[in-house]
């Protein structure tokens, strides 16, 4: 091996001005080649391929769930009190419009679901940047912030109305003790899954402390973060439903919760179902315009979307 | 052309330098064994001068990569003292860049967290990456980036440090044998550039003879300088020189008898 690289060498040798990597255009050229060979070029989908891709299969669910529904209600299956035609639930969603009411129960809703989530926003953050940085604090609360997920959050109604009243706070302590373990939770586990790699070229680089919690730390850990927010919604909007349903007072207006429960009073089956369809559409609806483009932008951006 | 020189005279002579070690040892604990310790760098001393190459060589398990931490400050040293002017850069066998950062904003936060002010910083890291012949990656994802160019942006954001010793762990050692050899040389050009020290670990040793002023190597188990050579082959260098192999031969029979003399208990 030793003797054919003597060859090559001496034949090099021969002309020694010229070429090699002591000329410093041959390697930017060769450094060039390389790099345009190895490079990945990344695109996007146009937005035809998109709607067919993603638009059309679920259109297609939706409508085959109604015609489906339309004829259990021909083969009557159930007396129409217990199961209203699609029709008949049309109607209830069009006289809500027209009333002016149907806006005015979502955005009940919809106000508190948010501005709940905000808060447990505000206090999951820290609490879970506290309990993946510090062992004291991970010790001390990480368990029981685990097992809080477990926890139906409608088991907070009662204690929460006992406490603070029929009124929004007692809607917002519900929230956050659904809402505030899932984004704590999603954050840690963001943290736990950081390569220690990126850790040690921050330390590296001199972020220690806060510096590192900001530039390093939280940027690193937001795909689980994002995750945990996803849920953490979810978690806001169904302890939300339960606290609505469970307590309703005229102070507290009519948001989807109370509008299901009026539904039941009345035994108007109609009502039930405009009051569920509305519930999931909000929580499809905010999924779809938030979560999901949020946490496929950080993919994209860090190349782990892939794209079939 | 190979010349061993005796570590303790650079020891005695060299009143600046870049990195100081000194009389260093790093135990951790044994496996398996209660309140046993595993030594795993034994009494390594080693000066490396301003503007000096320096190669660590050693087969596995010599602590090459510990040492390396141990002097990029990661972790401390169980005996012995290690003096850096100012906090070395590190570049790791995988570039390290953060992915949720564009090649330049990865330099830009190595600015930021250096104290360099903000409208300076879209500059300098443009400068770097024309450093490393990269103008037009500013704005380019990670994994966008070829192997190579990641390592060169990996190269730039050390470089973005502004630190006078730059330390290397075997960083260009997962990389294809044609990239590898573009980078050494991209290497030597913005060493010479800059004038930086760097204290390059490697377990190639044609690697180590191409790229180093001086190639030390390490025993295993535990780790100890085991020889010194002195390259004199003059810059640059290709990895097919006579020169370059001839000393390579030489350094692996000396390694091979290290690594030998482990099977023989």
């Amino acid at each position: 091996m030793a003797s054919t690289d003597t060859g090559v060498h001496i034949k090099k040798h021969s002309s020694p001005a010229a070429g090699g990597p002591q000329d410093p255009h041959d390697l930017a050229g060769l450094e060039a080649g390389l790099d345009a060979l190895d490079s990945v070029e990344v695109g996007r989908t146009p937005l035809r391929e998109t709607l067919i891709r993603k638009v059309l299969p679920p259109v297609t669910a939706v409508a085959l769930v109604l015609v489906g529904w339309q004829l259990l209600v021909w083969a009557e299956v159930a007396p129409a009190y217990k199961l209203p035609s699609p029709f008949t639930v049309w109607d209830e969603v069009t006289a809500a419009w027209r009333q002016g009411t149907l806006l005015d129960y979502i955005w009940t809703s919809v106000s508190r679901g948010l501005l709940g989530f905000l808060l447990a926003l505000a206090i999951g953050t820290p609490l879970g940047l506290l309990v993946a940085r510090v062992r004291f604090v991970r010790a001390a609360i990480g368990p029981i912030l685990s097992g809080l997920q477990s926890l139906p959050s409608v088991a907070w109604v009662p204690p929460a109305v006992i406490w603070l009243g029929l009124d929004d706070s007692m809607m917002f302590a519900v929230i956050l003790l659904g809402a505030v373990p899932s984004i704590a939770n999603g954050l840690v586990a963001g943290i736990d899954q950081i390569p220690p790699l990126f850790l040690r070229a921050g330390r590296t680089l001199g972020a220690t402390g806060l510096r590192e919690a900001r530039y390093i730390v939280m940027p690193a850990a937001l795909p689980g973060y994002l995750a945990g927010l996803k849920q953490g919604w979810a978690f806001s909007w169904r302890s939300l439903m339960a606290a609505e349903i469970i307590a309703s007072s005229p102070d507290l207006g009519v948001g989807l919760g109370q509008l299901l429960e009026n539904g039941r009073n009345n035994a108007s089956m109609s009502q039930v179902f405009l009051a569920i369809f509305l519930i999931l559409l909000v929580g499809i609806a905010i999924d779809l315009l938030i979560f999901s483009p949020l946490e496929r932008q950080v993919l994209r951006s860090r190349g782990l979307l892939v794209t079939r | 052309m190979a010349t061993t020189i005796a570590t303790a005279a650079a020891d005695a002579t060299a009143v600046t330098h870049a990195a100081r070690i000194g009389h260093v040892s790093k135990s951790f604990p044994a496996p398996g064994v209660p309140g046993g310790r595993q030594l795993v760098l034994d009494d390594i001393t080693l000066d490396v001068a301003p503007g000096e190459f320096v190669t660590l060589l050693g087969a596995s398990g010599c602590g090459k990569s510990t040492l390396l931490n141990l002097v990029a400050g990661l972790d401390r040293p169980s005996a012995g003292s290690i003096d850096t002017d100012g906090r070395p850069a590190l570049m790791f066998q995988e570039h390290a860049l953060f992915p949720w950062l564009t090649a330049g904003k990865n330099i830009e936060l190595a600015l930021k967290l250096r104290g360099v002010a903000k409208p300076e910083r879209r500059h300098e890291a443009q400068r770097l990456l024309e450093l490393v012949r990269l103008q037009g990656a500013y704005g380019k994802r990670v994994h966008e980036l070829s192997g190579g160019m990641r390592q060169r942006v990996a190269l730039a954001r050390a470089l973005a440090q502004d630190s006078r010793l730059l330390l290397m762990d075997e960083p260009f050692a997962a990389l294809d044998a044609i990239t590898r050899d573009v980078l050494h040389d991209e290497l030597t050009r913005v060493w010479r550039e800059t004038g930086l020290s760097v204290l390059f670990v490697t377990h190639n040793v044609r690697e180590a003879v191409k790229l180093a002023q001086r190639v030390v190597l390490l025993s295993s188990r535990p780790g100890r300088i085991a020889r010194e050579w002195t390259v004199g082959i003059p810059q640059p260098r290709r990895i097919e020189d006579a020169a370059v192999a001839e000393l390579s031969v030489g350094i692996t029979e000396e390694l091979r008898g290290e690594i030998r003399r482990h099977g023989q208990h």
